[in-house]
């Protein structure tokens, strides 16, 4: 189905980023609650990183800290790359231009340094990745949940990053479209793209991940490979989380 | 207790609301004063309130035809007599006359102060394509205006928008725009002395009887507007023409001179 | 009086393309014209970037706007007279009496509209994009013309309030404008003045052509506007 040797982006000679992410004793703290407490983690630096947990847990939180959209109130976060362009994010919802799929790639691409011609070319490109080439032309808005997301990954592709950072993408998609959206993310993690996903789907987390970040209540309770994570969790709340058994301690 | 104090509002003024007519007159009458000086005297003796609505000659004698009036006091005297003729009125009796007086411009660039009648200073301006600000607005000036130019036999109206300017307004705006743009003009005598802008305007021709204003006072016909307060309007009318009132015009002054020469028909 | 009368009087002066209405609706077009487009300039740069960026004393900076846009029309007629007239300190302009003055005047009531108006529609879109396009790395110049593209239909409306705004308006111009035939008399002025004659069926046809004239622009606008529309809600 996919042919990784088709894009390869110019701009990018290094594939992945350079070393691995790591963070020490995040914190945010609104209101006197402590959102994301004490998390410590460290993100190799090629492949998928699952961030995985509840609803409510701290996964979009610690992701929006670690892509540097929310500054964290403690903690110390290196090998965030930090050249314009090198980190994209996708949101849950996309949130399009009202305008046609070529107008939102345009759009954004508008934003880089590429030349025209670079411009012309990639947009071309980021098309095909997304499998929207036959919807160029129509506008964003009329396009399905799935249609609009991978419209969404595309546009953050403009920039060619180094570092993706989803926020489960697929929550809210049907299978069908959620297959369409991980080929998608398979063929830009073979481009050499690292990409960490939030994710409650464990299913996908497994699919697609070569570690996992587990986060509950606000803190980071499991971290390291995906395999070792669903055959031998350690913490009692993945373990209860994998089983299905876990549920919020009232406080 | 906010609502006691209204309705106390409401029925006090209820209780102590007297007859009232309503006047219509022009603004540069109302603007030379007279009627804050004649009104209160006219109000006391006859215990009557007497409503003043200053507007242009033309709307004063519209709104009147529309029955918005129950006198009528302006200066055109052959609008007043088809007024009177159009079955409008009762009948018109003069009542005071004030004057007319030509501004200039500091200068005076059409040398109007060196001509000897009417006729030549008009001629004068229009020849010198002096600017001369009109009132353009078929008042009563304008209309003694338009005589003027006729007499002097120099349209000026082809040449609007050059030198001749036509403002469509009040004679205090038009006495503005004419100190603002150096521009001649004509004024009644009473707007002139209490306007506050002069600058280095003055007078440059006045005194002939051709400059004459005559002033009408006629009563609206309750044949054509049944709800007039005839009597009411009568006992004023009456009042205007008799000794009373009379006197009480010629003694309205300003800067010692006084503004309106009354001239009732005894 | 009545205004069958005056709706007479109004469709033969347009049918028969009366020079004199010809002349001051031309007028009243070119000087609001000239004043909206000024204030849009002026007005929707202006509102965007209140939107976008936070400084100190922005919320009053808002409040002094939105209070401005009911600024009385012959209050700042009055305020330019002084300006303008030659014993005035911008006097040696000689705008005073001029069409330019009047356009000034109109910009004047007609841009904090424009800004409050804009700084709305664009709040709006901010709430609704500025993650996404932050994600983006945009910038905040970059996030200001991306949202006055999205949000262009309301500007639209917001101009045409201005517009309508400005062509009703009769204390400013008057003032500043003087009401001279041939040279400053607009649409509005000249009704002031039929009434004032109390030539009231001709001071209401006139003011006939001049809502007619109103409607036919919003129509325009509504009618350009309407493919687009129909893209927005889909």
């Amino acid at each position: 189905m996919a042919d990784p040797n088709i894009f390869p982006f110019p701009n990018q000679t290094t594939a992945h980023i350079e070393k691995p992410i790591e963070a020490q004793n995040i914190a945010v703290v609104r209101q006197g609650k402590r959102l994301l407490d004490g998390a410590t983690l460290s993100i190799q630096s090629n492949g998928v990183t699952a961030i995985m947990g509840q609803n409510g847990a701290g996964k979009s939180l610690l992701l929006r800290v670690l892509a540097g959209i929310l500054p964290a109130d403690e903690g110390i976060i290196r090998g965030i790359p930090t050249n314009l362009g090198a980190v994209g994010f996708v949101f849950q919802h996309p949130v399009l231009l009202r305008r046609t799929v070529n107008g939102n790639l345009r759009h954004a691409l508008s934003l880089t340094n590429l030349t025209r011609s670079e411009r012309a070319q990639r947009l071309t490109d980021l098309l095909i990745q997304a499998r929207l080439t036959d919807l160029a032309n129509s506008p964003a808005r009329r396009l399905s949940g799935g249609e609009q997301q991978r419209l969404a990954i595309a546009r953050a592709l403009a920039f060619a990053p180094k570092l993706l950072f989803l926020d489960e993408p697929t929550a809210h998609l049907d299978p069908y479209a959620t297959a369409m959206i991980e080929e998608q993310i398979v063929e830009l993690v073979a481009n050499g793209t690292k990409v960490i996903l939030a994710t409650h789907d464990a299913a996908q987390a497994k699919r697609l991940a070569n570690d996992v970040v587990f986060v509950h209540q606000g803190k980071v309770v499991e971290t390291g490979d995906v395999n070792v994570f669903f055959d031998r969790a350690q913490s009692h709340a993945a373990q209860a989380y994998l089983a299905g058994t876990l549920f919020l301690d009232p406080k | 207790m906010y609502l006691f104090a209204l309705v106390c509002a409401l029925t006090c003024h209820e209780a102590t609301a007297k007859d009232f007519i309503v006047l219509q007159s022009t603004t540069s009458t109302k603007n030379s004063g007279l009627y804050d000086h004649l009104i209160p005297l006219a109000e006391a003796t006859l215990d009557v309130e007497i409503r003043v609505v200053a507007v242009g000659t033309g709307q004063a004698l519209r709104n009147a035809q529309n029955c918005d009036a129950d006198v009528l006091i302006v200066h055109a005297k052959q609008a007043e007599e088809a007024f009177v003729a159009a079955g409008f009125g009762i009948k018109r009796h003069d009542l005071m006359y004030n004057d007319f007086v030509l501004i200039g411009p500091n200068g005076d660039p059409a040398s109007v102060m060196e001509t000897q009648n009417l006729s030549a200073a008009f001629g004068s301006i229009a020849k010198k394509s002096a600017k001369f600000a009109s009132r353009g607005d078929d008042s009563g000036t304008h209309k003694k205006e338009r005589a003027l130019w006729a007499a002097s036999v120099h349209d000026p109206l082809p040449e609007s928008g050059t030198w001749y300017l036509e403002t469509g307004s009040g004679m205090g705006a038009t006495l503005n725009i004419a100190v603002e743009l150096g521009a001649y003009t004509l004024s009644d005598r009473a707007t002139w002395l209490t306007f506050q802008n002069k600058r280095n305007h003055r007078i440059v021709y006045q005194n002939d009887p051709l400059l004459f204003n005559q002033y009408g006072v006629i009563a609206v016909s309750p044949d054509h507007c049944p709800k007039t307060k005839t009597k009411a309007a009568d006992r004023f009318i009456t009042w205007l023409l008799g000794s009373d009132g009379q006197s009480a015009i010629a003694a309205h002054t300003l800067d010692g001179q006084a503004l309106f020469t009354p001239n009732a028909q005894p | 009086m009545n205004f069958s009368d005056a709706f007479s009087v109004a469709f033969s002066l347009v049918w028969s393309l009366d020079s004199d209405l010809v002349e001051i609706v031309s007028l009243s077009m070119w000087i609001t014209f000239c004043a909206v487009s000024i204030a849009a300039l002026i007005g929707i740069p202006a509102g965007a970037a209140l939107a976008v960026f936070k400084f100190p004393g922005r919320g009053l900076c808002i409040v002094i706007i939105n209070a401005f846009m009911g600024l009385p029309p012959v209050v700042v007629g009055l305020t330019l007279y002084i300006l303008f007239s030659s014993a005035g300190s911008l006097g040696v302009l000689n705008l005073l009496y001029t069409p330019k003055a009047m356009i000034i005047a109109q910009c004047l009531l007609v841009t904090p509209i424009l800004i409050a108006l804009t700084r709305d529609a664009i709040a709006g879109l901010l709430g609704e994009f500025s993650e996404s396009l932050q994600a983006l790395h945009a910038s905040r110049l970059a996030i200001i013309a991306t949202l006055l593209w999205e949000g262009r239909f309301a500007l639209v409306m917001a101009m045409m309030v201005g517009l309508g705004r400005a062509l009703a308006e009769v204390g400013a111009v008057m003032i500043v404008g003087g009401n001279i035939n041939h040279v400053t008399r607009v649409m509005t002025t000249a009704i002031a003045l039929e009434t004032s004659r109390g030539a009231l069926e001709l001071a209401l046809g006139l003011g006939f052509v001049l809502v007619s004239l109103t409607l036919v622009i919003n129509g325009l606008v509504y009618l350009l506007g309407h493919p687009n529309h129909r893209h927005n809600h889909g």
